[in-house]
């Protein structure tokens, strides 16, 4: 039985096990992919942290800015630890070889790293590796926990977490390499599987997978999620792919100009704002562009590569001297699994949530830009280490086989379920529905009909199944698994969204327009009754 | 337009058709297996040629699916050297088990200066998103599959560069056995790399590194003085330096 079960194997998940590592317990990594495939690779503006190399700075600042784009509803501690842990962080991944972007100012160590400003921040606080942070910071973890010789169980999809009287004691999985179910016994869980903006497909920068898969088997195991009305917006992703412009493209000074050439919106405003502005000039039928021809080619190419490389493929222009056509899209999922502070999820004891699928009441209503790295490395580590005190008093009795048996009768029901109805374009739809109904802008009658229809999606579920009866690599059973993931999570979304009558951060309600502190300061938390 | 993938249960390629539109290789895999055949299995992320997961063959060359446009008549296949699990689904473990053996890392960090320029050197070598391109392009894995080869030594590469790294010696021990010498210099990883890393450039200049501590330079070893024509076939000038 191992100490610490890890499940996920991004940014969040290899920072929990370096640190269990660390404390010289026994660890696994169990993903649904292969290490380094994870969303954290796609994270590139920055990690924040305070190190004033650029200019003063200060944690309080830090502070008072995650706070104010928060608007309000966060835990004041949890912000101040993660805002307090930045440069221990920085210093950390400094340590483990990470290739940050330095200035020229003769110091050593993290004395060097460069730091530039992103929306909603007080100073240039983002550290970056040109615009690959994320990729850059992933692929050192994972070459750290090669050096530390973690054990990785690739292509393993989360079923269920295995609990007895409201304790851990592992999790079921689906071993898509040879369709068996199989049980990880673990004296500690830490989920680290991310957050569930594939919900919005097609509307999202996320990748496909990012259907919430541990949020949903925390609620299937009676834990709780909150938080999960704000779903962050994020103002620039390509028209016509929905791929991801960097805010860095805001920050080093692209402007943000309709069909008329016009600029409409402080482009350094909070993301929430920006994207609203946007959507506005969308409504009134204007085209939105990103104009970043006037930085010209030498610090396009220098800071900016990415998108223009991405640019030219996905939408056959050059920004160097066109305009680039852009729309809103789901980015970032602020709430998630329902943790304490001490990132253990509440109602499931020894089991913890960290990075995207947590709701640790950092990022509140809107998520500041750069605190997402952040969160991953610093309570990545935090939620190792919790996970390892945990492990040394947990009981050593594995669980019995109830939960295994349950699940594997389960996946043999999905290979002989009716499947008349092709769950593909449902998927698709579930997107269209949510951008227009439960998106940037929001009303109750709309939020209604969105309920409605996904309660028929879920009825039809029964008769969608799965084409593809290979037992082996079954990639049409392991997406049936993730949309069943998502078709559950909807209606938590869509309730939560519904419940508060208010416009706050990312959540935005027509016939509600501003803050009602006096009724809504709070968080919106849900349990799911079978 | 119509397209062939190589599907592993038959063993032969399947021909799909589909509409006459710009669109990415994965973005047609997608609409396939969403409207016409849900057995088809591919692995795909970020669609973003960053997340390293979706790369395959088109017509023998080394792509990945969301960057390359779908052209009538590609033939799709799974990545070289790589077991195959289903179709374009390909086993990574083996590859990636090169890095453990190259001990492509830091193993031990010392404080330095660094400066911008020290930033750029490396710069690009770390851009790797393992996508495994450079490793079934490689052809020394079709005579020796113990060959630690390119994204491995280029990462080897990086962190012998890095003014962090108080144990360069460590890498340059590691890097010289089914390594550096045994590459044949013949660009084909350089040639397909989605990122526009040159992995030979880096095996060169490990090469140069390996010599600089005082090892053997087996460059001649290798190129096998006394069998005429042998270096000059694997891109060799074989009188050039001598």
């Amino acid at each position: 039985m191992t100490d610490v079960l890890i499940i996920g194997s991004g940014g969040a998940g290899l920072s929990a096990a370096l640190a269990v590592k660390e404390q010289g317990a026994s660890v696994i990594i169990a993903s649904k992919s292969t290490p380094t495939t994870a969303q954290t690779s796609m994270a590139q503006g920055g990690m924040n942290a305070v190190l004033g190399n650029v200019e003063e700075d200060h944690i309080s600042m830090h502070i008072a800015d995650t706070i104010k784009s928060a608007h309000g509803i966060c835990d004041e501690n949890m912000v101040r630890k993660m805002c307090a842990d930045g440069p221990l962080a920085i210093a950390w991944l400094e340590r483990l070889g990470v290739p940050f972007s330095r200035l020229d100012n003769g110091k050593s160590g993290t004395g060097s790293i460069a730091q530039r400003k992103l929306g909603g921040a007080s100073a240039k606080r983002a550290c970056y590796a040109q615009d690959y942070t994320g990729l850059k910071i992933l692929h050192t973890l994972y070459d750290n926990c090669l050096k530390e010789g973690i054990e990785f169980l690739d292509d393993h999809f989360l079923l269920n977490l295995v609990t007895e009287d409201g304790t851990i004691k592992g999790a079921t999985f689906l071993d898509i390499r040879s369709g068996e179910v199989v049980q990880i016994d673990a004296k500690s869980v830490v989920i680290a599987t991310g957050g569930f903006g594939a919900l919005y497909h097609g509307y999202t920068t996320n990748a496909f997978g990012t259907t919430g898969d541990g949020i949903a088997a925390v609620l299937r195991a009676g834990g709780s999620v909150s938080d999960m009305e704000f779903v962050q917006f994020h103002p620039t992703g390509l028209k016509h792919s929905a791929i991801l412009v960097s805010e860095a493209a805001r920050g080093e000074g692209g402007y943000l100009v309709n069909s008329d050439g016009e600029r409409f919106v402080d482009e350094l405003s909070p993301r929430d704002v920006v994207a609203r502005a946007i959507f506005a000039q969308l409504e009134q039928e204007k085209e939105v562009f990103l104009d970043v021809r006037h930085l010209g080619k030498e610090k396009l190419m220098e800071l900016l590569p990415q998108e223009v490389a991405l640019c030219r493929l996905h939408e056959q222009i050059d920004p160097l001297e066109a305009l680039i056509p852009i729309k809103p899209v789901a980015h970032y999922t602020m709430g998630g699994i329902d943790v304490d502070d001490a990132l253990e999820v509440n109602g499931i004891k020894g089991c913890f949530a960290v990075g995207e699928c947590a709701s640790a009441k950092i990022h509140g209503a809107n998520r500041l830009g750069g605190n997402s790295l952040l969160e991953i490395v610093a309570f990545g580590r935090f939620a190792g280490s919790n996970a390892t005190k945990h492990a040394m008093f947990a009981r050593t009795t594995p669980a019995n086989d109830t939960q295994l048996l349950k699940d594997k009768d389960y996946i043999a029901h999905i290979f002989t379920q009716e499947h008349s109805v092709n769950f593909y374009p449902i998927r698709q739809r579930l997107g269209v529905l949510l951008y227009h109904k439960v998106g940037i802008v929001r009303q109750n009658a709309k939020l209604q009909e969105a309920l409605s229809e996904v309660i028929a999606m879920q009825v039809a579920h029964a008769r969608m199944g799965i084409v593809d009866h290979a037992k082996a690599h079954n990639q049409n059973l392991v997406e049936f698994l993730e949309f069943s993931n998502a078709l559950l999570l909807t209606p938590t979304l869509i309730s939560a969204a519904f419940s508060r009558d208010e416009s706050r951060g990312a959540h935005f309600k027509i016939e509600f327009a501003s803050e009602d502190n006096e009724r809504f300061k709070k968080h919106i938390v849900l349990k799911w009754k079978p | 337009m119509t397209i062939q993938i190589l599907r592993s249960q038959i063993n032969d390629y399947q021909t799909y058709t589909l509409a006459d539109e710009e669109m990415t290789l994965l973005k047609a895999l997608i609409k396939i297996k969403a409207t016409q055949d849900a057995t088809l299995t591919f692995t795909a992320g970020c669609r973003a040629s960053v997340c390293g997961t979706c790369a395959v063959r088109v017509n023998g060359r080394e792509v990945l699916s969301c960057a390359h446009k779908v052209r009538d008549g590609d033939m799709i296949e799974p990545l070289n050297y790589h077991p195959v699990l289903r179709d374009l689904k390909v086993d990574k473990q083996p590859a990636q088990k090169t890095l453990l053996n190259a001990t492509a890392w830091l193993h031990r960090y010392q404080e330095a200066v660094l400066t911008h320029k020290d930033e750029r050197f490396t710069e690009r070598q770390t851009d790797c998103i393992l996508c495994d391109a450079c490793y079934s392009a490689c052809p020394v894995f079709a005579v020796n599959p113990d060959f630690l080869g390119p994204f491995a030594l280029t990462r080897a590469y990086r962190y012998s560069a890095d003014k962090q790294e108080s144990e360069v010696k460590s890498i340059v021990e590691r890097v010289q056995h089914n390594g550096v010498w045994e590459c044949t210099l013949c660009s084909g990883c350089t040639l397909v790399c989605p990122k526009g890393i040159d992995p030979k450039m880096d095996i060169t200049m490990l090469r140069s590194l390996v010599v600089q501590h005082g090892y053997e330079d087996r460059t001649f070893a290798q190129m096998g003085f006394g069998t005429p024509d042998f270096g000059s076939e694997f891109g060799f000038d074989s009188n050039g330096e001598f």
